[in-house]
Order: structure tokens, then sequence, then C-alpha cells
């Protein structure tokens, strides 16, 4: 009802001040590629904010797997139901939803062609296609070896989560579980240390004398001091954690031997081997002529359109955030600012000034939660993103059973929050 | 209660308050815990529907270090007092 009532007083306003631009705006195309955390904020934000926006979304599933509470399914304390979602909601909002793959965009003429043949005229793009898996990058790993080693990386339909999890459930008691963990950046810079945290959840009450051998390929990590103390406390002599310095880069994975070989030659043999390849973003951006050399799409940092192509704006993990992660929230909040972007354009105005906000909490045991936040602003010269001084940072280290029960809690209620803003 | 019923309520209320209609830009981070309407999620608390000057204090205290929170401070300190001032006046007048 308070969406009615809004819409209906934007619209009512808007024909008043001006019933012909009213008109001219009511067909602004607004077309969003992808249904993740930055689609599917773009969608629903833009119904709710700019009405007069015709408003498309283009995703090819029918459900989202949602990628934050996935390791929640591994440790067996949620189910793969609790993190789907469907477009629904985004339907009953006002969205058009087409289930299919965007094939190909032309900047040029601002068409996207899609995989069943038709194409979509759009004014203003929201381009949010997430990650590609760079298979071939580490050798030995390509879509076959996904099927014996899972990345569990990209949720899609989930398959690669139930495999892991099928694989853990299988693996007898003492087995090792191999983990690979790639340099900067990639999707969820936290993420691999809240999966070993939350497979070591699920082995120290099932499966007490396994361990968890991970191999990174970096020397440093998100949250590095606030998961280290936890895994001593929760789970100590479980979690075995190998830095690039310590011959931790892995260079070769063999999926037959079920093999992670380091850059020294060391070849390990865990029972479960899970393989966070590197990554790059989804393979329509570098198709589009979006992404640079690093593979991933340089953005302005005020509106979040290409520098490569006018029209065109990227958001949630495709885009090079600068210093803000690859997360859930920044998507939701990159989507907000490039919707706004967009529909100042159509209107010819001034796109608003950016603020993004992020908040990333891991769970790390059972009433155990940590998190790290961000506030970033465009610089003055509006060149780049940069965090706030003095905001944002890490929870406390120290003895705080208070504050880490409480960020579990609050977790979830960030994961209900969000998910219910974009598909209730 | 259709569009139709309420246009005319809505020209009014958009002739008397337009500036109240949308949550600011700044007003949008919150959502994604406190709720898409700042109605409250899980175990984080409601901020619509709540007085504005004590929001403002709330933002000023988890500001300096003088209130406990988890991560409150952290958020508070990135924003500048038009931007809080502008989340409070839009969160007070938002119905749960």
């Amino acid at each position: 009802m308070t969406t009615l009532s809004r819409r209906a007083l934007f619209g009512a306003a808007a024909l008043l001040a001006a019933p012909a631009v009213a008109r001219a705006q009511s067909q602004a195309r607004l077309l969003v590629i992808g249904g993740g955390f930055g689609g599917a904020t773009a969608a629903q934000f833009a119904r709710r904010r700019f009405p007069w926006l015709d408003v498309t979304l283009v995703e090819p599933q029918t459900r989202f797997v949602t990628c934050p509470y996935g390791n929640l399914v591994l440790a067996g304390t949620k189910r793969m139901e609790d993190i789907t979602f469907t477009y629904d909601g985004l339907r009953a909002r006002g969205v058009r939803v087409v289930h299919d793959r965007a094939a190909g965009i032309d900047p040029a003429a601002r068409t996207v062609r899609l995989g069943g043949g038709e194409t979509l005229a759009y004014d203003r793009l929201i381009l949010s296609p997430g990650i590609a898996i760079r298979y071939g990058a580490l050798e030995g790993y390509d879509e076959a070896a996904a099927e014996a080693l899972p990345h569990a990386w990209i949720p899609s339909d989930g398959t690669q989560t139930r495999l892991l999890r099928r694989q853990l459930e299988e693996m007898p008691d003492g087995g090792v579980v191999g983990i690979t963990i790639p340099a900067n950046p990639f999707r969820c810079p936290p993420g691999p240390y809240e999966r070993i945290s939350m497979i070591a959840a699920y082995l120290k009450r099932h499966k007490p004398r396994s361990k968890i051998l991970a191999l990174d390929a970096k020397e440093a990590f998100s949250k590095q001091g606030l998961f280290q103390d936890a895994w001593n406390e929760l789970y100590p002599g479980m979690i075995e954690w190998v830095p690039a310095s310590r011959d931790g880069k892995v260079v070769r994975v063999d999926a037959r031997e079920r093999v992670m070989e380091s850059e020294f030659g060391e070849r390990h043999r865990p029972a479960v081997l899970n393989v966070i390849p590197p990554q790059a973003a989804a393979r329509i951006a570098a198709d589009t002529g979006l992404t640079d050399s690093s593979g991933w799409v340089p953005v302005h940092a005020n509106t979040l359109e290409s520098r490569a192509a006018p029209g065109i704006h990227v958001v949630g993990d495709a885009h090079i955030p600068g210093p803000m992660p690859k997360s859930g929230y920044v998507a939701n909040s990159t989507a907000k600012q490039a919707v706004a972007s967009a529909a100042a354009s159509l209107r010819g105005e001034r796109p608003p000034e950016a603020l993004y906000f992020n908040t990333c909490y891991s769970h790390v045991g059972e009433d155990y939660g940590i998190s790290i936040v961000g506030v970033f602003r465009p610089n003055a010269e509006g060149t780049a993103i940069a965090e706030v001084p003095q905001s944002g940072g890490v929870s406390p280290r120290g003895n705080l059973p208070e504050q880490r029960r409480l960020e579990a809690i609050y977790a979830d209620a960030w994961y209900e929050s969000i998910t219910r803003e974009m598909f209730a | 209660m259709t569009p139709f019923r309420l246009a005319p309520f809505a020209i009014l209320m958009a002739l008397a308050a337009p500036a109240h209609a949308q949550a600011p830009l700044a007003a949008e981070g919150c959502l994604g815990c406190h709720g898409p309407n700042g109605e409250g999620a899980g175990g984080i608390p409601a901020i619509a529907g709540r007085d504005a000057a004590e929001l403002r204090a709330i933002m000023a205290q988890c500001r300096a270090n003088e209130r406990p929170a988890t991560i409150m401070g952290r958020v508070a300190r990135g924003y500048t007092d038009a931007e809080i001032a502008a989340m409070a006046d839009h969160f007070a007048q938002s119905r749960r």
C-alpha cells in the first residue's frame, strides 16, 4: 500500500508539473540484464522510485539462489530452499521479467539480442551480469573438472553447492578438505574464510577428526585477525591456512587424481577438493568490449556508467569498484546509484552525488558473527571511489562474546532484509 | 485501495510536501539491514516512525562511541550531519 500511494503520488506530481514531459518519460525504457543482487535491486528500485520508467529484467533462470548463505547450506544449518527466490515479487511490482539469456549488446544501436531471438531496445541499460570462472587460468580446471572438484562459487541453479555438500557428507571422518583460494580480486573477499569456518563447524559436529587445508594465493585476507582468532577458539587444530609465502599458491589441479599442486611442486590429495578459481566479469561484458586487460569493467565513479560504452551502467561484481568489495551490499548500493543516474540522464538532469554503502557479515560459528563496514564516495575530482576516512572497518578483536552473538543475529536479519527488498 | 482512489489525496500531498515522498539516496543504504521500509528485520530494530531528534541523537552517540553498538559506530562516521538529518526526517515520517 505504501508503494501504491508513493507511486500514485509521484505520478500525480509529475503530471501536474509537466504533462508533456511525463508522457514522453513514461516511454523511457530501462533494461536490466541479470537478476542477482545488482539487477534485482535495480529493477525494484527503478519501479519504486521512478515509476515513469518502463522496466524490463532479462535473466535466464526462473529461480535465484543467493551466494550469501550458501556457506550455511554447506554447514547444514540452512537448506537450499532457504536461499532460493523467485521473480514473482518483481513481476508484481510491474517489472517485465524475461527469462532468456542476453546473447549480445549493441551499444551504438542500444539494443540487446536475446538467446531466443528477440531483440529488446533500451534507452538506458543496467548491466549486472555477475562473474565468470576463468576456466583454464588454473591449469587442469575446466568445466569438466568442476563436476568433480566443485567451485560452488556461482550458485546458478544450486548444483555446485549441492555437489560440494554431498561430497562433505560422504567424506569419512578423518578426511582432509582441501580448498584453493585465488589472488584478488574475486567475488566476496571474506567468502572463502567464511566457507572454511562453516565447513569446520560441520566437521566439528559430525566428523571431528577431519581437517581443512586451505592453500591461498595471497598473503593476507579480509577480516583475517578476526577469522583466525575464531578458528583458534572454536576449531583448534582443525584448520591449516597456508599463504603464498609458505607455498600456498596452487598452480595446477588434477580432477581425476583429486590433487592440488603448489608452486613449488608439493602435491596434496585431500578427500574433498573445493577449488575457488580465478574469476572475471561475466562473458557478455567482455563480448561487448566493456572490460579492460584485467577482465573487469572500468566505470565512472559517480554514475557507474561504462567508460567504454555510454548508456550502459555496470553494477555488481563485474565492475571495478575501487576500494569497495565485490559484495551483495555493494551490488545493491551501486545498482541504486546507477538507476538514479540513468533516470537523471533520461530527464536531462545531473546525476545525484553518489554515496555507496557496504556491510558484509560472516558467520564463523554458532552464535558467532563478524563484519566489515564501508562508506564510500567519489573523490573530489570524481575520478575514483574512495572510502570515507575514519569510518567503516571491521569488528573489534578480543574476547567479546556478546558482540559476536549479536553480529550473528544481525547477519541473519541483514539477509532477511536485503532479500525482502529485492524479491518480496 | 486502488491508485485511482488514492490519486486526489496524492495530488494534495504532492503539493503540500513533495520533499518527503522519497527516501534521500543516503537513506537507501539503511534499508539493506533495517528493512525495505525501515520497518526492522529479525533482530535489527525499526527506524521508521521514530522521532527524528531521537534518530539524530542515536547516530551522534554512535559516531562518538558514546553508545554501545556492534556496527553503527563504524556506519555513522561515514555520513555528514546533513545526511543524517535527512535520513532522520525521512524515517520519522515513514510508516512501519
